[in-house]
C-alpha cells in the first residue's frame, strides 16, 4: 500500500498576460493514477495544500491513450503525456507546468496553432479533389508502407518542439514535427505528384535549415516517430530539389 | 532578403568544410614542420609564402570564405537557447559545444590573425620561426594557443559530422553513429598534428 496523499506543484497562469505562479495540491492517492486522474482531483476538490478554495487548474486532453497530443505538459522537467505518465513511476512531490515553447493559455492548457501553421506551410496533406473521379491511385510498396506508417504516428503534441534548443522566441524554426510529416506525405505514391511544393515549403526562412542537429526531438517523442532520420532524408530531398530548381530538371515536379 | 536563409545555411555548410575545412589541415600540416626544426618550418613557410597568385589565395581561399562562416555563425548562435541541463543527450551537448566551440574559435582566429598575418602585412614583423616562438614562449599566449587550436578542430570535426547531415549523406542512424566515430578519430588526428606543432616552439 502506498501512502494516502501525493502532493503535486502545479504552474498556474490565470491568463495569457498574467504571470506564472507554483500552487501545491495535495491528491488523494488511487492505485494506478495517471497525471490527468491526479488533475482531476484537483478540479473536484480545488482546494490546495494550505486549505484555501481556489479556481480549479484547467488543462487539455481528450483520448487518453496517447494518440491525440492534447494533454503535452512538463512533468518533473520532461515534456510528456499526462494520460500515458504513471503517478507511481514519479518521484515527489510531483512538478507538473505547461510546455514553454508554447504561449500559455491558462493553468496548463497552451497554444499549439503554430504547429498547425507549420503543416499549412509545408502543405502536409495529399490534394485529391477535382471535377470527376481519378480513380483508384497507385500502390505504394509494402516496405515502405512500414517505415511511412511510424511517421504517420505524429500526434503533434509539440514534445518535440519543447525540447528542441532551436524552436523558440528568438527563431522561426518551424520544429521536427512539421518537417517529418512532409517525408510522411512524399513517400505516399499519391501525395509525391505534389512533392516539389512540400520541399519548397521546407526551404523558405524558417523551414529545414533551422535544424541544428541536437537529435532532442527523437530522444523525447512519445511515439517514438525516427524524427532525426526524416530531417536528414529531407535534407537530401531539399538540396536535390534545390539543385533541380536552379539547373532545371524535367523531374521537378 | 527573404527565402534565402536556406542557400546561406547551406553555403556555411559547405565553407565549413570546403575550403575552410581544407585549409586547416594544409596549415596545421605546414606548421608540423617546426617538429623538425627551425629551418625546416622556414623553408616549409617560405614555400606557401612564396605560392603564385598568394593574395588572392588567401582573399578567396581564407578570408572570405571565413568571414562569411563566422558573421553567420554568431547569428546562428545567437538564436539557439541551450538546454543541455533539461535534455543531457550526446548529441545536445555536442550541439552545445559545437556553438561554445565557435565562438572560441572566432576570437581565436581573429587574435592569431592580428599578430601574424597583419603585422607580417604591415611590415613589423617577419613570417619566421621566431615569430612563433617569442609569441609561444609566454605560457599564457601558449595555453591559449592549445585552446585555441583544439577548439578549431573540434569545431571542424563535429561540423564535418553536421554537414554529412545536412547534406543528406549520413541519413540512417546507424550512419550517423559510424560518423561520429569517424569525425572523432578526425578530431584526435587533426588535433594531434596541431598541437604537436605548438610544442615544437617550446
Amino acid at each position: 500500500m502506498a501512502q494516502e496523499t501525493l502532493t503535486m506543484i502545479v504552474t498556474r497562469q490565470d491568463s495569457p498576460d498574467s504571470p506564472p505562479y507554483e500552487e501545491t495540491f495535495k491528491v488523494k492517492y488511487r492505485k494506478n493514477m495517471n497525471i490527468i486522474s491526479a488533475l482531476m482531483e484537483t478540479q473536484q476538490n480545488p482546494v490546495n495544500a494550505e486549505g484555501k478554495n481556489v479556481a480549479p487548474v484547467q488543462w487539455e486532453s481528450n483520448c487518453l491513450e496517447e494518440v491525440c497530443g492534447a494533454c503535452s505538459m512538463v512533468i518533473n522537467g520532461e515534456p510528456r503525456q499526462a494520460c500515458s505518465t504513471l503517478v507511481d513511476k514519479l518521484e515527489q512531490p510531483i512538478r507538473v507546468a505547461p510546455m514553454s515553447t508554447f504561449p500559455v493559455e491558462r493553468d496548463l492548457v497552451v497554444d499549439r496553432s503554430r504547429m498547425f501553421d507549420s503543416l499549412k506551410k509545408v502543405k502536409a496533406w495529399i490534394p485529391i479533389d477535382g471535377t470527376h473521379d481519378l480513380g483508384p491511385g497507385p500502390r505504394m510498396p509494402e516496405k515502405k508502407r512500414q517505415w511511412a506508417y511510424e511517421l504517420s504516428k505524429c500526434m503533434t503534441c509539440g514534445v518535440c518542439l519543447e525540447a528542441c534548443p532551436n524552436v523558440n522566441s528568438k527563431s522561426d524554426f518551424i520544429g521536427p514535427a512539421a518537417l517529418s510529416q512532409v517525408r510522411l506525405f512524399n513517400a505516399h505514391p499519391t501525395g509525391e505528384m505534389n512533392k516539389s511544393e512540400r520541399l519548397e515549403g521546407l526551404m523558405e526562412d524558417g523551414g529545414i535549415t533551422g535544424c541544428g542537429n541536437s537529435q532532442n526531438c527523437v530522444q523525447v517523442c512519445p511515439k517514438g516517430i525516427p524524427l532525426t532520420t526524416s530531417i536528414a532524408a529531407l535534407n537530401r530531398d531539399t538540396n536535390i530539389q534545390s539543385f533541380k530548381n536552379f539547373f532545371g530538371s524535367d523531374h521537378a515536379y | 532578403m527573404e527565402n534565402r536563409e536556406f542557400f546561406y545555411r547551406r553555403l556555411h555548410s559547405l565553407l565549413g568544410v570546403v575550403p575552410i575545412g581544407i585549409f586547416l589541415i594544409q596549415h596545421l600540416v605546414v606548421n608540423h614542420f617546426a617538429v623538425y626544426g627551425a629551418e625546416s618550418f622556414n623553408k616549409a613557410a617560405q614555400f606557401m609564402h612564396d605560392l603564385p597568385f598568394r593574395l588572392m589565395l588567401e582573399i578567396f581561399i581564407i578570408f572570405l570564405p571565413i568571414l562569411f562562416h563566422a558573421v553567420l555563425g554568431v547569428y546562428i548562435v545567437f538564436v539557439a537557447k541551450n538546454n543541455t541541463r533539461r535534455y543531457g543527450y550526446f548529441r545536445n551537448w555536442m550541439f552545445f559545444l559545437q556553438r561554445i566551440t565557435g565562438i572560441i574559435t572566432l576570437v581565436f582566429i581573429v587574435w592569431h590573425v592580428w599578430e601574424t598575418r597583419v603585422q607580417i602585412g604591415m611590415g613589423t614583423e617577419e613570417l619566421d620561426y621566431s615569430l612563433m616562438e617569442n609569441i609561444l614562449a609566454n605560457p599564457v599566449m601558449f595555453w591559449f594557443y592549445v585552446l585555441g587550436v583544439v577548439s578549431t578542430t573540434f569545431h571542424f570535426a563535429n561540423g564535418l559530422w553536421s554537414f554529412l547531415v545536412s547534406w543528406g549523406v549520413t541519413v540512417t542512424p546507424r550512419s550517423q553513429k559510424i560518423a561520429t566515430y569517424a569525425t572523432l578519430l578526425i578530431f584526435l588526428a587533426v588535433t594531434y598534428i596541431g598541437v604537436r606543432a605548438l610544442f615544437a616552439f617550446v
